[in-house]
């Protein structure tokens, strides 16, 4: 029982880790039809602004709970000015082209802002450590865990509620909801597709700079952080359905289990679980678990 | 007739053109032989860049300027290489070994390096060595741990001149003895790739010669660049043991304690961790105290009292604002050997330029003082080093205010590295025969 606990408990905080930087992936997705391989670099560009941020606050003197603001504010941060300029910038001249045109502009995109990013902070790893011990230890069973790690769980609702809510109760969302059934239809009401795409695109990179901010404070920051998290941030995609949020919550769910089962249970088999759930998924809904068939476009 | 003497004026110029580049040429190449042309490899961006390649680069480049310089102590006080200017050429090793390959033949033959003193990771050790072979030119591995180089294959041009990985394992395991740890259970965390494989065989069998009862409890293998080990690090409390040995490195050893130091994992299990002093200075305080530790070698905290070893602390020190790590004292102890046997050949050549064979023969079986200690060509035909390790415990140091080291265990090359005549596997399974401890 004690076991099984542990395993939920540790699947759960992985999971909401998971859920936010994925979040952001599947949404850009399901918007802009952008299979984005950069989005672990704004995760990366995340964790250093936000080591920056907490940086800059403390030699304020500020309190320490206010690196949580810090942390929050770096993720608008990258928003608001490194996403609209990638979008606008880049990925706009390639719209309307093929997808797997854009999954190659992304990734030249990642290359280039993974050696940005060096030029900016350098090869050595920073640290936000301060804030990760802001929350006091949660004792579960004979286990000890950080609080941290439960904020996590909590920003990770509050995020999913956002999105959800910001979709499916707002004018803004309810006109994103048309771009997404039929882009052209959109336009000839008046719509402002243009504008559309680029807030959308930068709500996702916020999602994925609010993982990397939020994660700063258990790691060192440091080049090639970003790559790990792609990875696993598309096999929760494709488990819950690219584009669909209510996908990204179970997919990151599932993933979170089944790892945390894995390493508790058979440790060498904690990449394998993983994929065996994806392939599993895919064997009868290849198009995801939340991803409707959509008709053919002739 | 008009074209006639168009073609002899041509063939004028031509005659003037190839006696001013023969001029050219004559002149230049005495300044071309007193180069020694130096192709450093090493990680400049990825995850290893700031553990160990930047650090080993920055070794590099103040070293070569010290021989440049003559300011090195005996005996590498001679300028450059027997009087030639080191000319380094750097190259990224990040990018994985198929790339690695492409670039070792590029130095060779585009930028006409007269060695190549490269390589962190292993699977990169083990792709450029055939090809240096095949290409007959001279390859100095200066730190990847892979004991398969020298032990699976035997070349005339390669060399590695720092001891292979099993060194560190076995003194970890030494050292737990020595000071009568009680060990009657261990876990495991180490990375899913060959080097954690490795260091995970080498401890286990040489805990089963030093500890026959001790059982392996958790064998954790997250892979590379996991960054989070928050479900690792509950496994390995729910059954904690009496020991809990990683071979972590660079970013994940530094998150991995981070995200286990306030959980308690290293009050509740005495933790060894083999490769690990180059996490000291980044981690401060945040580094928790009574930790074994190896850096895979002696250096840095671990380092002994030496001349050579206060000039070279010094000289990093006061370039880069930050002591020495393992890396940069690895990258030394290649360029100190090869300094010497190129001196060495160059000496037996009557002071010109050596060969490659020339060095080469003059590498075979080498012995030198480095700042870690003295280097033997031992194994591998004499082209695979062994040298002697130190292991210690972390004491913050609240007057310095930085992590220091303390109860220090010495341990002699022979006591912890296999003879000649065997494969370490075999060495350590069959209880060490033939070491020299004291």
């Amino acid at each position: 029982m004690a076991l099984l606990l542990t395993i939920l408990v540790d699947g759960l905080t992985y999971a909401s880790w998971l859920f936010i930087v994925a979040l952001g992936l599947t949404l850009v997705f399901g918007i802009l039809k952008i299979l984005n391989v950069a989005h672990g670099s704004f995760y990366a560009l995340g964790a250093y602004a936000a080591a920056s941020m907490v940086a800059w606050f403390a030699s304020m003197q500020l309190a320490p709970a206010f690196s949580i603001v810090a942390m929050l504010l770096a993720a608008v941060v990258v928003a608001a000015v490194v996403a609209p300029l990638c979008e606008r910038g880049l990925l706009r001249m390639f719209y309307g082209r093929d997808e797997v045109l854009l999954v190659l502009v992304t990734f030249a995109l990642f290359l280039i802002m993974e050696d940005l990013t060096k030029q900016i902070w350098g090869v050595n790893p920073l640290y936000v450590a301060d804030p990760y011990m802001l929350f006091g230890m949660v004792e579960i069973g004979e286990l000890s865990y950080v609080g941290y790690d439960f904020m996590l769980v909590l920003v990770a609702l509050i995020v999913g509620v956002s999105v959800w809510w910001g979709l499916n109760r707002t004018r803004f969302g309810k006109l994103v909801l048309v771009v997404i059934h039929n882009e052209e239809i959109a336009a000839s009401m008046g719509v402002n597709v243009s504008r559309i795409y680029t807030v959308a695109f930068s709500v996702g990179i916020f999602l994925a700079a609010l993982g990397g901010a939020f994660t700063a404070p258990m790691i060192s920051v440091q080049p090639g952080v970003s790559v790990g998290v792609i990875i696993i941030s598309f096999a929760v995609v494709i488990i819950g359905g690219l584009g669909s949020i209510p996908g990204a919550a179970v997919g990151a769910l599932i993933v979170g289990m089944a790892r945390s089962a894995a390493v508790h249970l058979w440790p060498v088999a904690e990449l394998f679980s993983i994929y065996l759930v994806m392939a599993i998924v895919l064997m009868f809904r290849p198009e995801g678990l939340f991803q409707r068939v959509q008709a053919r476009k002739i | 007739m008009k074209s006639t003497r168009i073609i002899q004026s041509a063939l004028r110029n031509t005659r003037l053109l190839a006696v001013a580049s023969c001029l050219s040429l004559a002149q230049t190449s005495p300044a071309v032989a007193q180069e020694f042309r130096i192709g450093i490899v090493s990680f400049l961006s990825g995850q290893a860049a700031d553990s160990f390649g930047v650090p080993a680069v920055n070794g590099a480049k103040v070293l070569i300027e010290a021989f440049n310089q003559g300011k090195a102590p005996a005996p590498y006080n001679k300028p450059g290489f027997g009087g030639m200017t080191i000319v380094p050429v750097f190259v990224d090793e990040n990018g994985g070994a198929t790339k690695q390959v492409q670039e070792l033949r590029n130095l060779y033959d585009r930028e006409n390096v007269d060695a190549v003193v490269g390589y962190v990771s292993s699977g990169d050790c083990l792709a450029v060595a055939p090809v240096a072979e095949e290409m007959k030119k001279l390859l100095i591995l200066y730190d990847c741990g892979t004991p398969r180089i020298f032990e699976e294959a035997s070349y005339q041009y390669v060399f590695r001149t720092a001891s292979h990985g099993a060194m560190d394992n076995v003194a970890a395991a030494r050292y737990l003895k020595a000071r009568d740890t009680k060990v009657e259970t261990i876990n495991l965390i180490n990375q899913d790739y060959a080097w954690g494989h490795d260091s995970i065989k080498d401890f286990t069998l040489s805990m089963a010669v030093l500890y026959p009862n001790a059982k392996v409890q958790a064998d954790q293998r997250p892979k590379f660049g996991a960054g989070q080990y928050g479900t690792e690090i509950s496994q390995l409390m729910t059954q904690p043991a009496d020991i809990t040995h990683s071979s972590l490195w660079g970013g994940d050893l530094q998150a991995m304690i981070l995200q286990a130091s306030p959980r308690g994992m290293f009050r509740k299990s005495q933790v060894v961790l083999t490769a690990a002093d180059h996490v000291l200075i980044p981690l401060g305080d945040r580094m928790p105290e009574g930790v074994v530790l190896g850096a895979r070698g002696a250096y840095g905290m671990l380092a002994p009292k030496s001349t050579l070893n206060d000039w070279w602390w010094n000289l990093y020190q006061n370039r880069w604002n930050v002591y020495p790590v393992q890396a940069p004292y690895r990258m030394a102890q290649g360029l100190m050997g090869l300094k010497l046997a190129v001196e060495k050949a160059m000496a037996a050549n009557r002071g010109k330029k050596p060969t490659t064979e020339q060095i080469a023969a003059a590498l075979t079986g080498l012995e030198w003082e480095s700042p870690g200690g003295r280097i033997k060509m031992a194994l591998g035909g004499g082209h695979q080093a062994i040298q002697p390790t130190a292991i210690g415990i972390t004491k913050w140091d609240a007057d310095k205010r930085m992590m220091v080291m303390k109860d220090i265990q010495r341990f002699d090359a022979e006591c912890v590295n296999p003879p000649p005549t065997m494969k370490s596997e075999d060495w350590i399974k069959a209880g060490f025969p033939g070491a020299k401890c004291k």
